[in-house]
Formats: structure tokens, sequence, C-alpha cells
């Protein structure tokens, strides 16, 4: 009989969704039972919409994959695959259902997180049985700028935002003098709605350092960090035990696989700042200094941490390293467009069915994230807009579904591609909300350094106060638009540049609506509660004193068995008394 | 005076003579005593000779560390794009009404809570989301925070 085993996703996602709970309870009931299955714990498996996630495989139904599982509910569905019998609730995907006909699994293309969900995480054994530390051993078989030429001819661009072709990031790192030069991996991941490089450090954190030793052995350097935010617990432990891991089998460490190659490497917990994804304040913020952006050039391969040669990529760029040693550049060029090879991972998450973690070729339409890989919007709504790149990106809206996912067809639209975060916004989302959602981060996280960025973000941030109280001036969105260009040009990093960006898209794509706030005082979708006003409709209101209870400044007034009203002047616009009436007397509008 | 000063001067010798220290020392001093006051900054700077006004600086640059004493339990929410778009606002407010802030305050009298907003907990296919200490709370209503709160003293 072969292994049977049962693999739960224990990513940070998971384990909010209670899938510890059903990890205890197998463990506990395996014990008890001495039945000869393996159970093992795994990363995020990237349907974050169906956690718990539990599969099973090694029986004969094969692979079976089971969503939304709860305690209560394991042993019976594991005794039901034990026994042949396919379970019939839980079921997300299975092998004899063919997964390849799943539109959600045949839209993605995994490279990056090939392992993601599939091996433990902690276990160095389950990455080298995957082809773990292969590409280091074959790339230490050549000479360091034969490694550099291979990355450059893969065409990677970094994926941590801007898109700059690694390769030649690389070369100019090499080119400098040594001895002594850094690598950094920048898993700051501060973009609110974004958690892929969690996800891949949490899932497959010795396939970044893999990627780091690569790295460091092709620009010549002996010592790395990695600079990871500490809200991302679980990432930090895992990726401390992958580093003694690794120690212990001399991938790691001084004269790695019997090479003249020696790399130690650190980690380096963020403290809550976003600026600190930065790559300048990045390292100030390593050197235990307040993390401050400061002018380039030089660069920092030129002058980087402690004013030495450093070079820095994105988590998901070090991941990708591996992947291209082992399987050439053509094989990498072969997949994504001409201008950007390669996959991306997204985060997509927001008003859309399947939320979670995917990995797509470049060149793919957003259409087909959004509604073949995320299966459409949730509960039946109207598509409004999708954001991409967090506060530096932008809304793109209906008529531009069909873009492509690549670095200039996104730039083109005014959005950027950023770091992967996607959030899909609905009718009932408010564009001039968004926007000022957006612009209260970046005014808050402004390090103050540059005036335009501390003080210009505030002058905008007051005026999208100012159209969403309904107080808004025609000549409004002229300021808007000249504050957003001088903040654009006098700001010294990429958060005062791009900060203006969330505005100027949706001043573009959704111009009515700001016009809706500013002339007619309306928000189209009620998001804007100042814009709101509550009445009582006397023909439908039963009297039945509901809404005046909850209410909690008592602003509801009437007899019972007779029509309320609702005295406007006291009124904080809570809902309460719209989410209490059972008659649908309440109106807001 | 700063009292027992044992362990932190044990943290003081681990760290004394490497470069770039003061981050994780102020978060390892933050773990020992809550918050970090002046009398610990004072401290640290007298200890380790890092000026007191560049330890005040880095100490208020990073939302990390808190100058202030916090509640037994800290109260994440979770502001993220997702979360926002799902009305986190809406639990906000179920929390601040439960546990009776006024405007400008985040801990509750009795020491119980402290109710801060970090910008994203990366749980977003759960939103809208809260955290307590070490768990998350996800797919939240308004009328589901009394009953959570109930969990903790
Ligand atoms: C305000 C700001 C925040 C940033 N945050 C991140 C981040 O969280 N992660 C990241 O990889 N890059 C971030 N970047 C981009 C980095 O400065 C840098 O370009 C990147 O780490 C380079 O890696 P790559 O070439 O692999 O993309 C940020 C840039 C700015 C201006």
């Amino acid at each position: 009989m072969r292994a049977i085993t049962v693999k739960v996703g224990l990513a940070s996602c998971g384990i909010a969704a209670g899938a510890d709970a059903v990890y205890r309870r197998l463990e506990s009931y395996l014990i008890e039972s001495s039945k000869m299955v393996q159970l093992k714990r795994t990363g995020c498996i990237g349907m974050c919409f169906e956690e718990p996630i539990v599969e099973f495989d090694g029986g004969d139904l094969g692979r079976v994959t089971l969503g939304k599982v709860e305690p209560k509910q394991i042993i019976h569905l594991l005794e039901e695959y034990l026994s042949d019998r396919m379970p019939k609730t839980n079921l997300i995907l299975a092998d004899q259902h063919d997964a390849k006909h799943n539109p959600l699994m045949a839209s993605q293309m995994r490279i990056v997180l090939k392992n993601c969900g599939v091996i433990d995480p902690q276990s160095i054994e389950e990455y080298e049985e995957t082809g773990g530390y292969q590409a280091l051993k074959q790339a230490l078989s050549m000479r360091p700028y034969a490694v550099i030429d291979l990355v450059k001819a893969s065409g990677l661009r970094g994926r941590g935002g801007a898109g700059f072709p690694t390769g030649l990031k690389w070369d100019f790192a090499f080119e400098q003098p040594g001895p002594k030069k850094y690598v950094i991996c920048n898993a700051d991941e501060g973009d609110p709605g974004a958690f892929m490089d969690r996800s891949l450090l949490e899932g497959d954190p010795h396939r970044i350092i893999e990627g780091m030793l690569i790295g460091a052995y092709a620009m010549g350097a002996d010592e790395g960090y990695i600079y990871c935010r500490a809200e991302y617990p679980l990432a930090i432990k895992h990726l401390r035990i992958a580093i003694q891991a690794a120690i212990e089998k001399n991938y790691l460490g001084p004269n790695i696989m019997g090479t003249d190659f020696s790399f130690t490497l650190h980690i380096k917990e963020g403290a809550g700042a976003f600026v600190c994804g930065e790559e300048t304040a990045l390292m100030h913020s390593i050197e235990g200094l307040r993390g401050m952006p400061t002018l380039r050039p030089p660069y920092p391969a030129e002058s980087g941490l402690w004013g030495k040669p450093t070079n820095i990529n994105n988590v998901e760029t070090w991941a990708n390293v591996p992947w291209i040693i082992l399987n050439g550049p053509q094989a990498f060029r072969a997949i994504g467009t001409q201008q950007s090879p390669g996959t991306k991972v997204f985060a997509l998450a927001g008003k859309v069915v399947g939320s979670g973690l995917i990995e797509v070729p470049m060149g793919i339409s957003i259409r087909d994230i959004i509604y073949k890989v995320g299966g459409g919007i949730k509960d039946g709504k109207k598509f409004k807009a999708i954001q991409l790149g967090g506060p530096s990106g932008g809304c793109i809206p209906e008529e531009l579904l069909d873009t492509t996912v690549d670095y200039d067809s996104i730039n083109a639209t005014g959005a950027i591609m950023g770091s992967g975060g996607m959030v899909v916004m609905d009718e009932d989302t408010c564009m001039v909300d968004v926007a000022k959602y957006f612009l209260h981060f970046t005014q808050n996280e402004s390090c103050g350094k540059c005036t335009f960025c501390r003080i210009g973000t505030r002058r905008m941030l007051e005026i999208l106060d100012r159209i969403s109280q309904g107080k808004g001036e025609t000549e409004d969105i002229q300021r808007l638009q000249e504050l957003a260009q001088n903040i654009n040009q006098g700001s010294l990093c990429g958060l005062g540049q791009s900060a203006p960006n969330p505005v100027i898209t949706t001043l573009r794509y959704f111009r009515d609506e700001y016009e809706a706030h500013i002339v007619e005082k309306k928000c189209p979708t009620q998001v804007c509660v100042d814009l709101l006003t509550y009445t009582i409709d006397k023909d439908k209101c039963m009297g039945c004193h509901v809404c005046a209870l909850r209410c909690p400044v008592k602003c509801i007034s009437g007899k019972r068995k007779q029509p309320h009203v609702i005295d406007p002047a006291m009124c904080i616009k809570c809902d309460s008394c719209y989410k209490s009436c059972r008659f649908d007397a309440v109106v807001k509008a | 005076m700063l009292e027992n000063t044992d362990k932190l001067d044990a943290l003081i010798q681990k760290y004394q003579g490497q470069e770039g220290i003061l981050i994780p020392l102020l978060q390892e001093a933050q773990e020992l005593y809550g918050h970090i006051n002046k009398e610990l900054m004072l401290y640290l700077s007298a200890k380790t000779e890092i000026p007191a006004a560049e330890i005040f600086g880095v100490a208020t640059f990073y939302s990390m560390f808190k100058l202030k004493a916090q509640g037994r339990h800290v109260i994440k929410i979770c502001k993220g794009t997702a979360c926002h778009v799902s009305d986190v606002d809406s639990i906000k407010f179920a929390l601040i009404e439960q546990l009776k802030l006024r405007p400008g305050e985040d801990t509750t009298s009795d020491m119980r809570f402290t109710l801060v907003e970090v910008a994203c907990l990366g749980c977003c296919s759960l939103a809208p989301v809260i955290m307590i200490d070490d768990k998350t709370y996800g797919k939240l209503a308004p009328e589901d925070i009394v009953g959570i709160l109930a969990n903790y003293s």
C-alpha cells in the first residue's frame, strides 16, 4: 500500500481561518488510531477564499483537495477518503475531476510558487527533493560573470514594482571594487492589499535563500540581509529555520559546497514604516537609523549598506533566479511577453469570488485574471475597477479590462504593475473614497523629508475630505491636478513621486463621481456618509420603535404604532436604524 | 530612575560593539518593559553612548515603538485596501463603542485593551480582519465584536 499523506495549509491566512485547529484534530486522531497516514504541514495553497484547506493524496482516488474544512468534519472526510469514497462535501479539486480543466488552475502557471502549498517549508530535505540547491551547485560550477550573462539573457525584471532589469543591476554591482559587498532581499512588503512575498517566505523560504546565494556568488558578495516586516512573524520563523538548516548542510557559511565561496545571511526585522521598502531608506534602517530615503546617485551598487557596494532585489525576483539557472534563459523567455518575460505573482483580493495567491504568465489580460482565475465578482455585483500597485498605483476601469499584464501596458493606463496587490472593486465602491483612502495612507507614511510630499499630500487629502463632505468646489479638481504634478516633481523618492497616482487615475476614469460629489453633493454609491440623509417613510413605518431603541444618539422619536421621525440635526448617520428596520421604512439618500 | 535593569543590561551587553544595533535593541527593550519611555531612552543612551536625540528620533519614526503604556491586549484593526472596501470602519466603530473610547483615546481606562490601526495584516481574503494579540479574526460583522471581546480579561 502506498503511503497516504494529509497536508494542511498552515500559512498565516490558513491559520487565521482556523487551520491549526484542523491540524491538531488530525494529529490527535492519528495518534489514537495508529493509522498509516502521514500528516504534513505546508504553505499557502493559493485559494485563500477556501481556507482552511486540506489535501489528501496517495490513495486510489489520487489527490483530493478540500476547502472550508472544520475540525469536526475532518475525521469523517479522511475516513471517506481512506475507504476510497470521494468526499461529498468541501470538495474543491480532485485528480479524477481533472485539475487541468479547472479554469482557476488552467490559466495559472506556477514557477515561483511551484513549491508553495506543496512542500513542508520547515524541511530542507523536501526542498532538496524538488531539485532545491541544484541551481546553486550549477552556478558555482560557472564563472561568476557567466551567471550574470545568463540572468541578463533571461530578461528578468525586478518584481518589487519598478521592473528594472535584474541582470543589468547585477552587472553594476559586479563592476564595483570589492572585497566587501552586500546583497539584500527586500521583504518589507508594505503595500496594503499585498501578501505575495509573505506567502513565498512562509511557503518556500529556501528558494529565496538559494536565489540570494546565486546572486551573491555572481556579484562577489559575502554577506546578505533579508529585511522582513515584523508583522510577518511566521515568515521570520520559517526563514530562521531555513537558514539554520542551510548552515548545517553547508549551503550557507564558509566554503560553500567545498568551493571558495563563503556567505553569511542575516534577518533584519522591520519596525513598521512603509517608506523603509524604498531601497535607500531600507539600508538606513538596517544601519539602525531613521529610515529616510536619500538621493540617488550614488546608487546602492556604488555606495550602499555602510557605504559598500550593495545589490537589493525583491523577494519574488530572488525566487525566480534558481528556476532560470536550472531551466535556462530561453525557457524563461518562452513564458510571458517580449519585454516582460516570465510570470507574475499577484495577491487577488477585494470583491472577487476567488481571492487568493495566484501566479500567471505575463501577457494575460486583466479580464482573464478577474473572470477566469478569480471566478468573477462576488455576490453577482457589477465590476467597477481594479486597483494595482497599492498607494503608488492606480485604478483601471472596465473599458481597459483587456489591458495585458506587462510593465509597459499597465504603465500606459496610469497604474503600475507594482509588487502584486490587485484589489477588485464593485459598484458599491466610491472612487473618491478610494482616492482618499490611499492618500490618507501616503500622507501618514511620508517620512517628512520633502516638503511637497509632507505638506502637498496633506493639502490634497484636505481637498478630498472636503469633496466627500459635500463642501467641494468645481475648482478643486484643477487644484488636485496641480498639486499632483508638483508633488510628483518635487519629491525625492518613489513614495512622494507616485503618491498622487490614485487621485490622478480616479480623476481620469471616474471624473463623473467626483462631479456628483462636488456639484450635486451626492455620493452615488452612498459610501460618503456626510452626503447621506436618513428619513423615515411614514407610509411604511409601523411604529415598532426598534430603530429608536437602536439609535445611539436617541434622535428618533414617535409614539408606538405611529410613524416615527429622525431629527436630521442630531443624526450621526451610523446606519443602525437602516439596518434594524424590518419594513424597509428607513430611506437613505 | 529605571528599576530592575539586570535583563536590560544583559541585552545591552549582547549588542555591545556591533553595528546597526539600535532598532533590535529597542525592540527587545520594549518587550521587557512594554513601552519605551523617557527614562528608558536616557538609560540606553548612557550605556551605549548613542545620543538620546538619536534614540528618540528612531523610537518616534517607527510605528512599532510605543512611547506610552499599552493595554493588556492589543487590538489591531486592519486598514488594508481589501478591508477598507469591505467596510472595516463599521468594525472599528463597533469596537470604539464597546470599549467606550473617547476621541483621541486608544487605551481603555482599565488597561484591558489598546486599539490601533495597522497598515495591512496580509489576510486580504478574510476581510474585514482584526487581530487581538496573536489571534486573527476574519470575515467580521459589527455584531461579532461583543462576543469576541468577552474572551479577553
Ligand atoms: C515608498 C516605497 C516603498 C517600496 N516598498 C517596496 C517593498 O515593500 N518591497 C520591494 O521589493 N520593493 C519596494 N520598493 C522598491 C524598492 O525601492 C526597490 O526598487 C526594489 O526593492 C528593487 O528590487 P527589484 O529590482 O527586485 O524590484 C519600494 C519603493 C518605494 C519608493
